[in-house]
This record gives structure tokens, sequence and C-alpha cells, in this order.
């Protein structure tokens, strides 16, 4: 948990020496609870300040890196329980989980079917972030040869799933240089997999039946000396998944509990009594608090819905989507279709462009940079007025694309239709509907 | 060392108000049995730390014609009963739905403005044809809305049918009507707490009781904005456990007509490769929308495909330990 700067004050020397570069021991306090400074700065700190004060800089859930070949997933980290609190931080990865029982070509064009997903999200390019292995065979050769094949087909990081140490250091082998996931181990196997973990610097899953459970093995790998740890708590089903993803996620950020301080794993799939439940226990993991979530079921459709989801939870809610700004195209128009002018707020551009290509009416829609506001406080700032307008205009070219110069401004900015008019000579401007539900019928109306 | 761990419970001052749908014949209506939401007072099924009395209600949406504008999916999965209401609502009721939203269209099958005794008579058909608690929205267009909905709650008297939608800009009539004739409102903001909390208060100070106001804070789909409305159902929420009483109204939400409003549910043609078949696509769409708005505290959710009734339905009652 963060320490006040009044706080951090109390642990310092107290002399004023100045060597740290700041006039007072506590304007270094405050500007080290801003996290401006660097506690190194003060020759004279004592070890057990430093301590404490290392120990409060911890982040509450600490951020695992998995690596395959010059990729890399970061989870955890996160501060909150509500993302409108401040924001979430580190999408939760999605991986998809291959088994080695399957044959290798099976294997092989299945990884790459998986690896080459991308889709196109507002300019966001939304892909999956790895594959998970599972040594369903239980026999460590076939566990190490699937890696060879998975890793001959995709460069993203890897989560093992195994049991035994055997089947690990055989499939570690393959991956020099990486640190994947080793998953998991309970209290049969803890101690070989911790050592297993360390040595190859690997991340390591926990695996228990409850929060106690889990606690106390994450307590006792991190005492073998590995600290990058996830935890499973065990439950697969919807509400036991929800109760301990909630309490997990509560003790680390509100209590500091040190010992559940680590992203969570999720397996929708286990928990699904069809391949049609996983999606929802999906949009629940990605939703409530899981840092890395393994799906059993790939296809294009489930993954897309998915990954727009994860995108849309992790938005930092100060800083909206923004759309580029622009000349967009609805419903292939033509040189006498309309011109609609918006701002370049995300859901703004949404509301208009779902609207009108709902409608199947073909328009021109001049997006101009307001700095991703909405239509009225874009206004109210000064972001959208008639040179913004104008600007849009010129610089989209859109003028060389039409021959009916037509001009339809939003509802809400009527005020401006002056000032657009003489900036925009040649142009007929009109004033659409306030509301982005009332434009299809106006341009209906407004042919 | 086994690590102690205890639970963190957070107590609340405040609980979502309990609001009931539908009258039975002892309470003065026709339905077969009546529907409460609300009263938790924690956040979505945190069971272990307080109370969760009743489970969120997954309607479906009919209309009182074929819909002009639906998708060709949506078409098919009703095909046998798309035309007629009071088969779509004995199918809705057959394939699961806890409650029937009816919508009602701007004109009718024939192109002609809907009409009061027309809107009267498929209200009253519908209810005839199920005992499931009753829906009602306008077209959406305020004179229209009044025009057909004041004379549904009129023939409709105490059936405690939820008539929408009340927006600010239109609303008295509609709670007036509500008032008289022992109904129930939904009351639609636009993504906002503050809107939503004071389209409440405005809808109170004209008489009717808050355990006869829903709300609908617009949630926007998967893809399209759902970020803002499921925060704004969190905080709503939050407020609501605090101990604000002008936001403790239960939730309602229309995943489904949000959802297939959008390029992914609608369209199937010309779109990346990527995203897949179009039908799979299009359910996913709308459940992971639905999905996510359960999870951030929704206590209606409104869906139009069967399929994605289903789901929902399985995730509610699993959440509810069931």
């Amino acid at each position: 948990m963060a320490l006040s700067g009044l706080q951090i004050y109390k642990l310092l020397p107290q002399t004023n020496c100045k060597e740290c570069g700041f006039p007072t021991c506590l304007a270094f306090a405050m500007k080290l609870a801003a996290k401006q400074a660097e506690l190194s700065a003060c020759p004279y700190v004592s070890d057990a300040s430093k301590q404490q004060l290392e120990a409060a800089s911890q982040p509450p859930i600490r951020l695992i890196t998995l690596t395959g070949v010059e990729s890399k997933v970061q989870v955890g980290n996160e501060i909150v329980l509500f993302r409108h609190e401040k924001t979430f931080y580190h999408p939760a990865g999605v991986f998809v989980r291959v088994k080695d029982t399957d044959a290798a070509d099976k294997l092989a064009s299945a990884v790459k079917e998986i690896d080459a997903f991308t889709v196109d999200y507002v300019g966001i390019k939304l892909h999956l972030d790895g594959i998970a292995v599972e040594n369903a065979s239980g026999d460590a050769g076939k566990f190490a040869s699937a890696v060879e094949t998975v890793r001959g087909a995709t460069k993203k990081p890897l989560i093992l799933i195994a049991k035994n140490a055997a089947a690990f250091e055989a499939a570690l082998a393959k991956l020099p240089g990486e640190a994947p996931l080793l998953y998991g181990a309970d209290a049969s196997n803890v101690d070989a997999l911790a050592a297993i973990a360390k040595k190859a610097k690997a991340s390591l899953a926990v695996v228990g039946t409850d929060l106690q459970s889990v606690a106390t093995l994450a307590e006792q790998v991190k005492a073998a000396g590995v600290e990058d740890i996830v935890l499973d708590p065990g439950a697969r089903d919807f509400l036991g998944v929800l109760t301990l993803g909630t309490q997990i996620r509560r003790l680390a950020v509100k209590k500091n509990f040190r010992a559940l301080g680590y992203p969570v794993i999720a397996f929708p799939g286990e928990g699904a009594s069809s391949p049609d439940e996983e999606p929802s226990l999906a949009a629940q993991a990605i939703a409530k608090y899981a840092g890395l979530v393994v799906l059993d079921h790939f296809t294009p459709a489930r993954a897309y819905a998915l990954l727009v989801l994860r995108q849309n939870i992790y938005t930092d809610p100060q800083k909206p989507i923004q759309v580029q700004p622009g000349l967009y195209e609805i419903n292939s128009p033509k040189p006498d279709s309309p011109v609609l002018v918006t701002t370049n707020f995300s859901i703004t551009y949404f509301s208009i462009s779902n609207e009108v290509e709902g409608a199947g009416l073909p328009a021109w829609l001049l997006v101009a940079d307001a700095e991703g506001m909405s239509v009225l406080t874009a206004w109210a700032a000064g972001k959208f007025d008639a040179d913004r307008i104008a600007k849009a205009v010129k610089t989209t070219g859109v003028e060389s694309k039409i021959n009916t110069k037509r001009l339809v401004l939003p509802g809400a900015v009527a005020v401006l239709m002056g000032e657009v008019e003489e900036a925009l000579a040649g142009w007929k401007i009109e004033v659409g509907p306030r509301e982005a539900v009332d434009v299809p019928a106006f341009l209906k109306l407004n042919k | 060392m086994p690590v102690t761990v205890e639970i963190p419970k957070d107590k609340y001052a405040g609980q979502v108000r309990q609001i009931t749908l539908g009258a039975t014949k002892e309470q003065g209506g026709t339905r077969s049995k009546s529907i409460t939401v609300g009263g938790e007072n924690t956040l979505p099924f945190l069971h272990f730390e307080g109370s969760v009395p009743n489970a969120p209600v997954v309607a479906i949406e009919i209309q009182d014609r074929k819909p002009s504008d639906w998708s060709s999916i949506l078409v098919e999965a009703w095909k046998d009963v798309i035309d007629d209401p009071v088969k779509w609502a004995q199918a809705a009721e057959a394939r699961g739905a806890d409650a029937i939203l009816l919508k009602l269209n701007a004109t009718m099958a024939d192109g002609k403005p809907n009409n009061a005794a027309n809107a009267v008579q498929v209200v009253k058909n519908v209810l005839g044809a199920t005992g499931l608690p009753l829906i009602v929205f306008g077209p959406g267009q305020a004179e229209l809305d009044n025009e057909l909905l004041v004379p549904i709650a009129e023939a409709t008297k105490g059936e405690r049918i939820v008539l929408g939608v009340c927006e600010d800009k239109n609303y008295r009539t509609i709670v007036a009507a509500a008032m008289a004739n022992e109904h129930t409102v939904n009351a639609r903001t636009a993504m906002d707490v503050n809107l939503a909390k004071q389209l409440n208060i405005l809808i109170h100070d004209m008489g009717l009781p808050l355990e006869r106001i829903l709300m609908d804070p617009t949630t926007g789909a998967l893809g399209y904005g759902i970020e803002y409305g499921y925060s704004v159902m969190e905080r709503l929420r939050l407020a609501a456990l605090q101990g604000d009483g002008m936001t403790q109204q239960p939730m309602l939400v229309t995943p489904g007509e949000e959802a297939w409003r959008v390029k992914e549910s609608k369209v199937g043609t010309d779109v990346p490769a990527m995203w897949g078949d179009w039908a799979e696509r299009a359910v996913h769409w709308e459940t992971v929308t639905a999905s996510a708005l359960v999870e951030s505290g929704a206590n209606i959710v409104v869906m139009r495909h069967p399929e994605s009734l289903k789901r929902i339905k399985g995730m509610v009652a699993k959440l509810m330990g069931k």
C-alpha cells in the first residue's frame, strides 16, 4: 500500500542534509510519495527504513512477465477494484490451450491459426497472447516434442501445463532464453516445481482448492526463491470464480495482503457445461479480475468478441477512445451524397455511423479533430467550431470526391451555422437532428 | 505454515429497492405469477457478504409486427412466430423467458401509422397468450408513445405492466398513466449517473412511488461504448449501496437491442474474415454484451435471440447458486 509523504518522512533521517538534491527531507518525502524521486538518492536512510519503504512501494498485485521469442505479455500490477476508480492497467492475457496428445501436424496448424488471428478494432490491432500447452499424455518426451512443435508455429509466450518435474524439465529445454508460466504447483509437487521455476527464471502458478491453500502455496514458493507467482484458487464455476476473484483482488488492493498479491489465472472452458458457455465465463473472468484467461475452444468469432470486451474493460476511463479524424465512407457514398460532420469521440462516431449504416443510407462522415470530445462538450471547450470544421473539409480532400457541397451539422451546434457558412464558401450548410437516432429519418426526408 | 486468510467482507448501508413485475389474480391482475427484482444489499452475486434475494430477470423482446430492420439471423430464429405477437410471446415463454418486452412499432404491418386501438388490442392479445409479466415500450417518438401508451395503461389497469420509455424530454404523460393504473415505468437516460438519478427524482416528484420506477442507464453494445455503460452501472450500484436513495432503482438493460444494432451482428458479407462465422459471432456479441451487464448489476436483461436467452439464463442461475 502506498505511503503518504508524511509517513515516508518519518522513516527518513530528518537531517535536511540536501544530498538527495532536495532542500529538506520533507520535500524529498513528498517527491518519493509522488514517485518522482528514488529512495537510492538518500545515502543515510537506515536499512530498516529502507526495507519498510521498499515493501510499501511494491504494487499490491505483482507484475508478471511471460516471454516467448521476441514477444512478451505482462499482467498484474492492478491497483483498483473498479475501472472507474482509476483504470485497469494490464489487459488480461488471453491464451488458448492445446494438448500434447494431438498429432504434430494438427497441433502445428491449430497453433498457426491462433497465432495468425488478428482483428482491427477502431484502429487497434487485437490478437491472442499465447498458447497453453498441456501434458495430457503424462509423458515427458511427448510433452517436449509438442512444445517444440508449438514453438515452431508461434513466437508468442507459452504456458506449460503439467504435473511432474520431469515433463517441465524436458519442455523447458526446448525453450532456451524464455520465461513461460509453469502450471502448476500443488501440495504434491511444490518443492520440485519451485526449484525448476527458480532455475529457469520462469513464473510459477500455484493451484489451491481455496484461498487458504493457494496463499499457503504462494508463500512456500516465495520462500523457495520464486517471486513471479500466479494464483489458481481452484474454483471453475461462475459463482466460485467471481467470489474468489473478488476476494483476492480486495485482499491484495485494499488490505495489501502479500500472500495473494499476484495475478489470477482462469480456465473458463473447464467450468463450462458446454463449449457455448465458455464465452460468458471468459467474459466474467475478463471483467472480474483474472490476469490470465486460458480458453479451450478457439474460433475467430468468439476470440473477436472476447478481445473486444477486454479492450473495452481495460480502456482508461480518463482517456476515451478516439477515432482517427478524417473522412469515413458509409454505404459506398456517391458524389451527390451528403457530408455529415461530427467529432472524433468514439461513442459519437459510432452512434452516427451505426445509425446511418444500419439504415442503409449512403453518406460521407467527416470526423473533425475535437480532441476526443463529444459534440456539445467539444463545442463548449472551443474544440469544435467553424475553423475546425473548415479545416477538416480542406484537409480530408472531401471536396474532390463530391459534386454537391452539402454539409450537415449536428443539431446540438446549430448555433455554428452562420460561421460555418462564412468559412466554407460555396457549401450549403444544413442543421441536422440533435440525436444520432434521428439522423436516418432526417436523411430520408431531406434527400 | 498455513497462511490464515480472513475473508474481506464489505457491509453496505443501502440496498436496491425491490420491484414487482406483473400482478396475479390475487394482486389485481391476470398474470400466472409475478416476479420481484432487486433487494440486494451487496454487489452482484456476492452472496458471501450480503443478501441477493432475487435473480436478475431475463426477458425476450417481441414486437407488435414483424420488425422491418432486424438481422436475418433473428428473423430466422423466430420465423414461425415473428408475424404474430401472440405466437411470438408463447414461443418466448416456451424458450424460457422470464418476462416479455413488447415493443410497439410506429407503423403497422400494412404501413399505416400505428394507433391506440391496434396497440391496445395487441397488448391484450399478448396478455391473454402468456402468463408472464409484460413490459411495453412505445415506438420511441414522444407524441406517438403517449398516444399509444396511455390507452394501453388504462385498458390493462392493475396488471403492473412496465411502461416505457420515460426520458427527460417525455415522461410526464407516461408516468401519470402508470400512476393512475397501477403500472411501473422504465426511466431511460444516456450513460450518466447524475442524469439517471435526476430522472428518478423527477418521476418520483410527480407522485409515483419509488417501488414502481425501474431505471435504464443505456449501455451501448460490446465494442460500441459498453465500457461507459458498464462503469455507469457499477457507479450507480455502488451509490445505491452507499445509501443514495435516488439511485436504488433496479436496472433494466437491453443488450439484445444494443448488440443486434451493430455491424458485427447485423452484417454477414463484406466484413473481415477474422470476424469469423456470422451467426456464431452475432450470438456471441449479444451474449458477451449481456454477460458484462449481468456482472455490473443489471436486474432485468432484455435479449433478442433464443440461444442468447438460454445462455444468459444459465449464467444467471449459476451465479444465483442454482
